[in-house]
């Protein structure tokens, strides 16, 4: 069932990424400012807005859990947060990348945007050994489940907070008072944001099918009273 | 495409490239890494299934023989 579509989403992701790297790097104008460096915000940026929105999903998720008791929104919240936290790693490390090469540094702590995005992405960390520690598998989806709306909610509030705070270090891609970005360089963004969203429901899909076989296949072999073959993952949520 | 290759500006790898290289290799390395986790996770899947169906042939025999012998 959640199979279903996978391939020609795959290679719809695929093709999208080689346009957006192709329109990156062949077709966006060069940064005035910042030269070739800046072509990193073409990747940084949208992979920072796909993980930000993917923990706001996770915990509408966890909401559809709560509301209806079905196991299958707790899978998808656990999913949706666990893609998102590998988006995470790559943001900050693209985003460091980036840094050194722009400001001479790895990481700046007095730069609201990435220490924020640090906090998030640490609160997200703690997801996993949190929802180990709870061994009855009702309970552990019920507090993932509120810890992902409460995480969730603080996701959009902390970057509003960021917004309001005064920078004149880090950039801003909309609605800043100079005009943001010019058309071209916007088309390849928007390009490159379409490409990491595709990017990750593809992946979130994948994951989901991946589990899904996995339960089926735990569901024969109870079926057919076969020996079990190790422990049972406790972390990760059964889809059936 | 060779036309086409020869077409676009060069890129500047200088300074500057080597970190936008480094950016983008290492997205490109977290995505293989995953698909080669979740590769490893369907071989698992496969492996099982593989065994499961050999188990519930194993039984339908041993039905089958038991039947014979009654």
């Amino acid at each position: 069932m959640y199979g279903k579509g996978l391939r020609p989403l795959s290679i719809a992701t695929v093709a999208m990424l080689a346009l957006s790297l192709s329109l990156v790097f062949f077709y966006a104008p060069l940064d005035g400012d910042q030269g070739f460096i800046q072509k990193i915000f073409y990747l940084h940026v949208p992979l920072a807005i796909v993980a930000l929105v993917g923990f706001v999903v996770g915990g509408v998720f966890a909401i559809a859990h709560l509301r209806t008791n079905n196991r299958k929104w707790d899978a998808y919240s656990y999913v949706a947060i666990h893609m998102s936290v590998i988006f995470g790693v790559a943001v900050l490390v693209t985003g460091s990348i980036w840094a050194k090469a722009s400001w001479g540094h790895w990481w700046v702590w007095d730069e609201p945007t990435l220490v924020s995005f640090l906090i998030v992405f640490l609160m997200y960390a703690t997801y996993y050994p949190f929802r180990y520690a709870i061994e009855d598998p009702e309970r552990q989806a019920r507090y993932a489940s509120v810890f992902a709306i409460t995480a969730g909610a603080f996701v959009p509030l902390n970057f509003m907070a960021v917004r309001m705070a005064q920078s004149l270090v880090h950039p801003r891609t909309f609605g800043t008072a100079n005009g943001g970005l010019p058309g071209e360089m916007m088309l390849v963004f928007l390009c490159c944001l379409a490409t990491m969203a595709l990017l990750w429901v593809t992946l979130v899909k994948f994951e989901l099918t991946a589990k899904s076989a996995s339960g089926q296949v735990k569901r024969l072999r109870r079926a057919l009273d076969a020996p079990t073959p190790g422990a049972a993952s406790r972390i990760a949520p059964e889809v059936s | 495409m060779l036309s086409l290759l020869a077409a676009t500006p060069a890129l500047p790898l200088d300074e500057a490239g080597k970190y936008v290289a480094a950016a983008f290799i290492v997205f490109m390395v977290l995505l293989v890494v995953y698909v080669a986790i979740m590769a490893a996770k369907l071989q698992r899947i496969e492996r099982e299934l593989r065994e499961l169906a050999g188990f519930a042939e194993q039984r339908k025999q041993e039905e089958q023989r038991e039947e014979v012998s009654a």
